[in-house]
């Protein structure tokens, strides 16, 4: 994991004091409440529905034990006592007050931690996948490069007031793509070349929102020492010529499409020519100082695991957990382990301060004192013994963390909504726990095998739900909260975004069209099918004729 | 007469900002005149030492690059603080076609913006007319350091640390 120096230290130091005077300037009255709005943004910080809600940022989901507990501590002393994991690696308090946060940013910083550029019209947190590092097929860890940008984008004085927000995501794994890059502003995927050296394939445009496109690769192969030369060359031509008339259409995936991916792209090199070759190029001595934060832990050498294979063999819910919510790792004798922070009734993403304890003392014990933050709001622990998984999977079942449901119908993906978020036109959060109430099953859900359920309290779409298999969005019809549902979206390495199947819906019927829809893909399926596969083959029409279809 | 930062420094502004829709003779003084009235009337006010530039935030500063050499002053306007295009004017300004005389922030000029303004080659700024100048000036060192290479530090910080 990266540690900062007195460089790093410092920036977030004088950060938090910044904050502290701006804050101070607004209670005074000396900043108007617009200005201090878009200087809040900038450092996470949201007024709500109910109350303020502050984005802490996670680099690319990596925490560590202590400021897990430094997390729970917080939300004990300044919130609910609890947290929300989002579906960009961040974590949000909802409930602090306004006057606190300097004092919340004083406490995280001294565990390397910030809320710097979590919101605003500027670079995001980059993303990346989840299992970077462990896994055994993909070309090179990304995180060395997401810490890269981090750097790079922290404070960039040019790029602080871009027409939108702006998000990079990186993805390494040329077999599937935790990261979503085909849905981001600018999406990286690694890649080697003939001659075996590192490099980029630059997607550009891509988002969700009221526009759901997909990006369109620009650069085919950029050199890992271009990386930072060529973001700038992108953003900068975003920051010039994207609009501003519109917050609707200020994204960069509007003016790429506009100009066209070939004009972009030619815009991009033009900019790029002058500062490719400039003091900005990355060294190969820098992106190796960052590769060292990075090396492998000080992993065992483990031939055999025995009580791991009699623990699988004499336990059927033991081996059922193993299968699903763990996944293969790259050193022989270990696995990666998601908790999954879906059980029914919590509302996604939700972790209350003794859970977070519980997962920092599981990542000590188990897995190096870190976790990762996965875009699908769960929690991983990358590198554990299989010979401990019993154990862990002992501890993590009274917390719920347990619930073996990884990638299936009711590990949902959802934003806050109605009941927390200003923005959301309807609840999302009841509308989950409907679902997961109604296919409690596991056994049926196995049967049914990968679902991806997505669901977004408005069109803003923080819930992704144009990306998942089956996707759910909250619309307002006259005052009502609605549902509209899309089918056949992907987030993977074939992203697609998801078609509406028809008119919206009443809440209480949810949980009766999401069977139905289910019923259509089971009577249907082959063998081999998963709910995608199936409906990519027959299409809309046999779901939507049994939805609507009148009852007699 | 009004009050300006610049080189760090609250000093007199004696340059008067001339309107976009401005018609006719220019005053004698000195005068920073919107980008149109420079164009239509280069040959004239080009031989005066004392004439500068202003571009709004949807005008970018390539067509002024043969003129810089001669312009003491190269102002950029900010209708909204959240209207983000003036920082790459400066940039280009400094960077691409190398331009070494004033380049001023206008209009909607606030303390928490000075810092990034002057990484990206602003020297000069009229800070909006409501707000204490004075405690504005301590915008400009928000930061003891960057990551990034700027205006103010080309090198950026990897090849520094």
């Amino acid at each position: 994991m990266y540690k900062y120096d007195d460089y790093d230290r410092n920036l977030v130091l004088e950060r938090v004091k910044q904050f502290r005077g701006q804050t101070d300037r607004f209670f005074s009255g000396e900043l108007a409440e617009d200005e201090y709005l878009a200087l809040r943004l900038q450092n996470g910080l949201y007024v709500q529905r109910l109350a303020p809600m502050l984005r802490v940022a996670i680099p690319y989901g990596m925490l560590s034990s202590v400021q897990l507990r430094r997390l729970a501590d917080l939300s004990r002393t300044y919130d609910k006592g609890y947290v929300h994991f989002t579906t960009r690696q961040n974590v949000q308090f909802n409930w602090p007050e306004i006057k606190d946060v300097p004092d919340m940013l004083q406490s995280l910083s001294e565990v390397e931690m910030h809320a710097i550029q979590t919101s605003g019209n500027c670079i995001r947190n980059t993303t990346t996948d989840q299992f970077a590092g462990v896994i055994n097929d993909e070309i090179i860890d990304p995180r060395p490069y997401c810490e890269l940008i981090r750097q790079w984008s922290t404070f960039h004085p040019e790029f602080a007031y871009l027409p939108r927000k702006f998000k990079i995501a990186v993805n390494a794994c040329p077999t599937e793509d935790r990261a979503a890059i085909k849905v981001h502003d600018i999406g990286l995927e690694i890649i080697k070349n003939e001659q075996g050296e590192t490099g980029f394939r630059v997607f550009v445009g891509g988002g969700l929102g009221r526009t759901p496109l997909l990006g369109s690769a620009i650069n085919e192969f950029l050199a890992e020492q271009d990386l930072l030369t060529y973001l700038e060359a992108v953003i900068r031509v975003y920051n010039q010529h994207g609009r501003r008339d519109n917050k609707y259409k200020a994204r960069i995936k509007i003016l790429v499409k506009a100009l066209t991916p070939e004009v972009f792209a030619q815009k991009v090199e033009d900019e790029w020519q002058h500062i490719k070759e400039s003091p900005a190029k990355l060294t190969n001595e820098e992106i190796d100082r960052v590769k060292g934060f990075f090396d492998a832990p000080d992993y065992k050498t483990i031939s055999s695991t025995p009580s791991f294979e009699e623990q699988k063999a004499s336990n059927k819910a033991f081996a059922n957990w193993v299968n699903r919510n763990t996944n293969h790792h790259k050193v022989q004798g270990y696995s990666i382990v998601t908790l999954t922070l879906k059980k029914t009734g919590v509302p996604p993403g939700d972790v209350s301060d003794d859970k977070l304890e519980l997962i920092a003392d599981l990542a000590d014990q188990y897995s190096f004192g870190e976790v990762r933050v996965a875009h699908d709001q769960n929690i991983v622990l990358a590198n554990v013994k299989q010979d401990d998984l019993f154990d862990v999977w002992k501890k993590a079942q009274p917390a719920g963390f347990a619930t073996p449901n990884l990638n299936m119908l009711t590990d949902i993906i959802c934003c806050p909504g109605g009941d927390f978020c200003a923005l959301a036109n309807a609840k999302s959060i009841p509308i989950a726990e409907q679902i997961q109430t109604r296919f409690d099953n596991l056994d049926y859900l196995y049967d049914l095998g990968e679902i991806e359920l997505n669901i977004s309290g408005c069109m803003n779409a923080c819930g992704h739900h144009h990306i998942g298999n089956i996707g759910i969005l909250g619309v307002d019809k006259k005052g009502l909260e609605f549902y509209q549902v899309s089918l056949g979206g992907c987030s993977g390495k074939d992203a697609s975004v998801g078609k509406i199947l028809g008119p919206s819906f009443a809440r209480e019927q949810m949980a009766d069209i999401i069977e139905k829809i289910i019923n259509v893909y089971v009577e249907n399926r082959t063998d081999e099918e998963l709910f995608l596969d199936t409906y990519r083959r027959i299409g809309m029409t046999p779901f939507k004729e049994r939805v609507y279809a009148k009852a007699h | 007469m009004p009050k300006l930062i610049k080189d760090h420094q609250i000093i007199e502004d004696n340059w008067l900002i001339i309107d976009a829709d401005f018609e006719g003779d220019l005053p004698e003084q000195n005068a920073i005149v919107p980008l149109n009235y420079w164009t239509q009337n280069r040959e004239s006010l080009a031989s005066r030492k004392n004439v500068g530039v202003w571009l709004d935030s949807h005008e970018e500063p390539a067509p002024l690059s043969a003129d810089l050499k001669s312009l003491p002053v190269v102002a950029i306007n900010f209708p909204k603080f959240a209207d983000g295009r003036g920082y790459s004017y400066a940039r280009l300004l400094r960077e691409r076609f190398n331009y070494d005389g004033e380049i001023r922030a206008i209009g909607d000029v606030l303390q928490d913006q000075l810092f990034y303004m002057k990484r990206c080659g602003f020297n000069a700024f009229s800070i909006r007319a409501d707000r204490d100048i004075e405690q504005a000036l301590n915008g400009l060192s928000d930061f003891s350091n960057s990551y990034q290479a700027g205006c103010d530090n080309p090198i950026p910080q990897f090849r520094r640390r």
